[in-house]
C-alpha cells in the first residue's frame, strides 16, 4: 500500500486543551485509577501452585506450533517470511523441493530458538498460509539450551497437543494461492 | 549538441549517440519501466510497459507537436528536439492496465517464488499498478519443467518478454529456446531434443524479469533479501568478468555478472557462475602444518611469520613460484619478502592452467582457455624484480640442478594441478613450502630429513586486491566473505612477514607499486568500478607524441 493510497486516512494529533495543559485534572485521574486498583480484587496468581486462566487462547502468545494440513503434512511452504519478520532472529529454516506433487517447496528443517524468541507474534502475522501459530501453552521449561531449540517434529507435536482445544485460526477459510497449492 | 526534453527537463546527448527514449530518460534521472527491452538484446517492443508520450520540438519556432498515440520508449529513438512525457495521466493509466493484464494470468505465489524481492513484476506493480484486483483470484501453482540441465522453467509465471529466446539467438548463438503456441497460450520451451545446454545458459535466469526461469543451483537455497552483495572479479579464466558475489553469513550463494562494457558486458559463463563451490569444500586445507625430522606439528599463525622466514633463510638458495591466482599486491609482497630473505632468489611465474581453446560467442563474449585471472599482473611484477620473467620450467631447472635449496610455491588453484610425477623433483629440496587450497601430491611430499610446510590459501571471493585480465585491464575488488576459521589470506601473511603494522590494506601496497613500476602506474589512483586498461598511460603518451 502506497502512502498516497486513497484508502489511507491520515490523522493529526489534536492540540492540547486547557484541562490537559493545567495538568491537575490528569493528576487526579491517575490517583483515582490507583485508588480503584487498591480496592478491586487482585489478579495475580501464585504460579506454579495456581494456574492462571488464559482469557482468549486464540490471541494468547505462547509456545509456537506448526500446523498440519488435512493429510497430516506440514502446512509450511518454507517462504521464510516468518524468519524475515522475526525481530529476534530465532527462526532457522532450510528449504527444499517438496516430495509432494501439489506443492513446490517445503521446510526440510524448521527450528525455533524458544529462548531467543520474544513472543511478539510477528511470525504468525507474516505467514501467508497460516502454518505457524502461537498457542496458549505458557509454561515453557527445559533442562538445557539445546532442548529449548524446537525442531520441526517438536513444533508439529505441539499442534497435535493443542489442535482440539485451539483449532487452526483460519479453519473454514480458504487460503489464497500463496501456497502454490492445488487448483480446485 | 542534440537536446532531448524529458518531462520538461532539457538534457543534452552526444552528437553521434544512438539512444532510445528509455536511455535518454535515464540520463535525465527518470526511469521508464520496461520488461522486454534489454540494452544487450534486439528490440521487440512487445511488453508495452515502456509506452510514453512523445513529440518533437520545431528547431526554428520552438513549437512542440505531440504524437497522438502512446509509443514504446524502447523503439523510439531520441534525437534533437524529441519531447518525452513519462508521467502524464495517459501514460500512468496505460502502465496500470499493462500490469493488470499481466497479473490476470500470473500465479500469486510470491512467497514460494525465488525471484520475489528482485522481481520487476512486483516492483512495477507496486510503483505503477492499481491497488485492487478486478479479476478473480484463482489459486493455482505454476507448472514446472526443465529446459536444460541447469535451468528450470515455471511456465505460468512467464510474462512472455522473450528476453531468454533472444539471448540464445543473439548472444550465445545456440537458439535452443523458442515460443510455442500463440496468443494467450504462448509458452517458452526448448526445441525438442535441444535442451538449453550451453556455457552461457545461466544468463537467461538473470535476464528473466520475473521468476519464470530458475537456476537449479540456487533454487530454494536462500531468499534474495538475505543476500549481501560485493562487487568482485571472477577468477575462473583470464577474461576476468566483473561479477557480484552474493553471500550471507560467509557463505556464497550465487554469482551474478556486473555490467562492464569493456570486459563481459552483461554476461558471464556457467563455468564461472558455478565456479564458487570449491570455496565451501570441507576438504580445503584449513591449518598450517610443519613437518620436520622431529615430527609433524600444527603452527599458530603469529609463529608462522617468524618461523617460515627462519626456515627459508636457513636452507639457502630460495626459489619462489608466484601463482597467477594471486593479486598484484600479493605478488609484489611475495617478491619483496623473497628478495629480503635471499637477494638472489629466483622468482618464477607459477604454472598457468590451460583447458581447451578460447571460445568466442556471437555476442562477443569470450571464455579463455587460460584458467587463471592474473597472469599479466604477476608478469608485470616479476618483470620489475627481474631478471626477465622466469617460468615454472626455470624453477624446475633450479630444483633439479640443486641451486634451489628452499622452494616456496603459492598455488591456490581450484582444480588439481600437479600429479605425483611432476612433484617428484621437489623431493630433494631441504625446505618446501606449499600454499594451496587443497592437499596435493606436492604438499604431501615425503620429507625425509627435510622441512615441509603446508599452508592454506584462499579462493577468489576471500581475496582483496587487483587482477589484470587478458585485455590488460586492471580491476580492483574487495573481499566478499571471510575465509574458513583460522585461515589467513596470503595478503595478510605477507603483510605481516614484511613487518607491517595493523591490518592488511591492499590500497597501501597498490600506491607503492604504482610509484615503483611504470607499467603499473595506473594503480596509484582509485580505479573505476569497470577497471582501467594498464596501457592507457602508454597510449596517451604515444598519442601526444604523434600529435606534436
Amino acid at each position: 500500500m502506497k502512502p498516497t493510497d486513497p484508502q489511507i486516512v491520515w490523522l493529526e494529533e489534536k492540540p492540547l486543551g486547557l484541562a490537559e495543559r493545567l495538568y491537575l485534572p490528569l493528576f487526579v485521574q491517575g490517583l483515582a485509577t490507583t485508588a480503584r486498583h487498591m480496592v478491586s480484587p487482585k489478579v495475580t496468581v501464585s504460579f506454579p501452585d495456581e494456574r492462571p486462566t488464559v482469557g482468549n487462547p486464540l490471541i494468547y502468545r505462547g509456545v509456537h506450533r506448526l500446523n498440519k494440513d488435512e493429510q497430516g503434512r506440514v502446512q509450511c511452504v518454507a517462504c521464510f517470511l516468518c524468519a524475515t519478520a522475526c525481530p529476534a532472529h530465532c527462526i532457522d529454516i532450510v528449504a527444499a523441493e517438496s516430495p509432494w506433487p501439489d506443492r513446490e517447496k517445503y521446510p526440510e528443517s524448521f527450528q525455533i530458538d524458544e529462548l531467543r524468541c520474544i513472543f511478539c507474534g510477528m511470525c504468525e502475522e507474516a505467514c501467508p498460509v497460516d502454518a505457524i501459530e502461537l498457542t496458549s501453552l505458557l509454561d515453557l521449561t527445559g533442562r538445557s539450551r539445546e532442548e529449548m531449540i524446537f525442531d520441526k517434529e517438536k513444533l508439529l507435536s505441539v499442534y497435535d497437543i493443542t489442535k482440539d482445544a485451539e483449532p487452526m485460526k483460519s479453519a473454514g477459510h480458504t487460503t489464497a494461492s500463496a501456497t502454490g497449492g492445488h487448483a480446485p | 549538441m542534440p537536446t532531448v526534453i524529458v518531462d520538461g527537463r532539457e538534457i543534452e546527448i552526444g552528437a553521434h549517440e544512438r539512444l532510445n527514449c528509455i536511455e535518454a530518460a535515464r540520463r535525465a534521472g527518470t526511469e521508464i519501466p520496461h520488461y522486454c527491452w534489454h540494452p544487450g538484446l534486439s528490440v521487440v517492443a512487445s511488453c508495452r510497459m515502456c509506452l510514453v508520450e512523445t513529440g518533437s520540438r520545431d528547431a526554428a519556432t520552438g513549437k512542440i507537436t505531440m504524437v497522438p498515440k502512446l509509443v514504446p520508449g524502447c523503439q523510439t529513438p531520441a534525437k534533437d528536439g524529441t519531447v518525452i512525457v513519462t508521467d502524464s495521466p495517459l501514460v500512468r493509466e496505460s502502465r496500470a492496465r499493462v500490469e493488470e493484464a499481466l497479473l490476470i494470468d500470473h500465479p500469486i505465489d510470491c512467497p514460494i517464488c525465488d525471484k520475489a524481492g528482485e522481481c520487476l513484476l512486483q516492483d512495477y506493480h507496486f510503483q505503477h499498478g492499481q491497488p485492487q484486483r478486478r479479476a478473480d483470484l484463482q489459486p493455482f501453482h505454476s507448472r514446472r519443467r526443465d529446459v536444460g540441465p541447469t535451468v528450470t522453467l515455471f511456465v505460468d509465471r512467464c510474462i512472455m518478454c522473450t528476453r531468454c529466446v533472444r539471448f540464445t539467438r543473439e548472444v550465445s548463438g545456440t537458439a535452443e529456446l523458442m515460443v510455442t503456441s500463440r496468443g494467450a497460450k504462448e509458452e517458452i520451451d526448448s526445441f525438442p531434443g535441444f535442451p538449453l545446454d550451453n556455457k552461457l545458459a545461466g544468463n537467461v535466469v538473470d535476464l528473466c524479469p520475473v521468476g519464470a526461469l530458475g537456476d537449479k543451483d540456487f533454487l530454494y537455497q536462500q531468499r534474495v533479501w538475505f543476500l549481501k552483495r560485493e562487487a568482485n572479479v571472477c577468477g575462473g579464466c583470464a577474461t576476468g568478468c566483473s561479477i557480484v558475489t552474493e553471500h550471507n553469513q560467509d557463505t556464497v550463494y550465487r554469482l551474478k555478472p556486473r555490467e562492464n562494457p569493456h570486459v563481459n558486458r552483461w554476461w558471464m559463463c556457467d563455468d564461472g557462475r558455478y565456479g564458487w563451490h570449491h570455496l565451501h569444500d570441507p576438504a580445503r586445507v584449513a591449518e598450517v602444518t610443519r613437518r620436520a625430522p622431529g615430527g609433524e606439528s600444527a603452527v599458530d599463525w603469529p609463529d608462522v611469520v617468524s618461523r617460515l622466514r627462519a626456515d627459508l633463510a636457513a636452507a639457502g638458495g630460495l626459489a619462489v613460484a608466484v601463482s597467477p591466482m594471486l593479486t598484484v599486491e600479493e605478488a609484489w609482497m611475495l617478491a619483496t619478502v623473497a628478495r629480503e630473505i635471499d637477494p638472489s632468489a629466483l622468482l618464477a611465474l607459477g604454472p598457468v592452467p590451460h583447458s581447451g581453446t578460447d571460445e568466442t560467442y556471437p555476442g562477443g563474449f569470450t571464455i579463455r582457455a587460460e584458467k587463471c585471472p592474473n597472469r599479466r599482473g604477476v608478469e608485470a611484477v616479476l618483470a620489475h624484480f627481474g631478471p626477465g620473467i622466469s617460468r615454472w620450467d626455470d624453477l624446475l631447472d633450479h630444483v633439479r640442478s640443486g641451486r634451489a635449496k628452499a622452494v616456496w610455491i603459492t598455488a591456490a588453484y581450484p582444480a588439481p594441478w600437479i600429479d605425483a610425477a611432476a612433484a617428484a623433483p621437489f623431493a630433494g629440496v631441504s625446505c618446501l613450502v606449499v600454499q594451496d587450497l587443497f592437499a596435493s601430491p606436492l604438499s604431501e611430499l615425503d620429507g625425509g630429513g627435510a622441512v615441509r610446510w603446508r599452508l592454506p590459501a584462499v579462493g577468489f571471493a576471500e581475496r582483496a586486491g587487483t587482477w589484470v585480465n587478458a585485455g590488460h585491464r586492471a580491476q580492483c575488488f574487495e573481499q566478499a566473505i571471510r575465509p574458513p576459521a583460522g585461515v589467513w589470506p596470503e595478503g595478510r601473511l605477507l603483510w605481516n612477514m614484511l613487518g607491517r603494522r595493523g591490518l592488511y590494506d591492499p590500497a597501501v601496497i597498490r600506491a607503492e607499486i604504482a610509484a615503483a613500476v611504470p607499467a603499473l602506474a595506473v594503480l596509484g589512483d582509485d580505479l573505476p568500478a569497470t577497471g582501467l586498461d594498464l596501457r592507457i598511460l602508454q597510449l596517451a603518451a604515444t598519442e601526444s607524441a604523434t600529435h606534436t
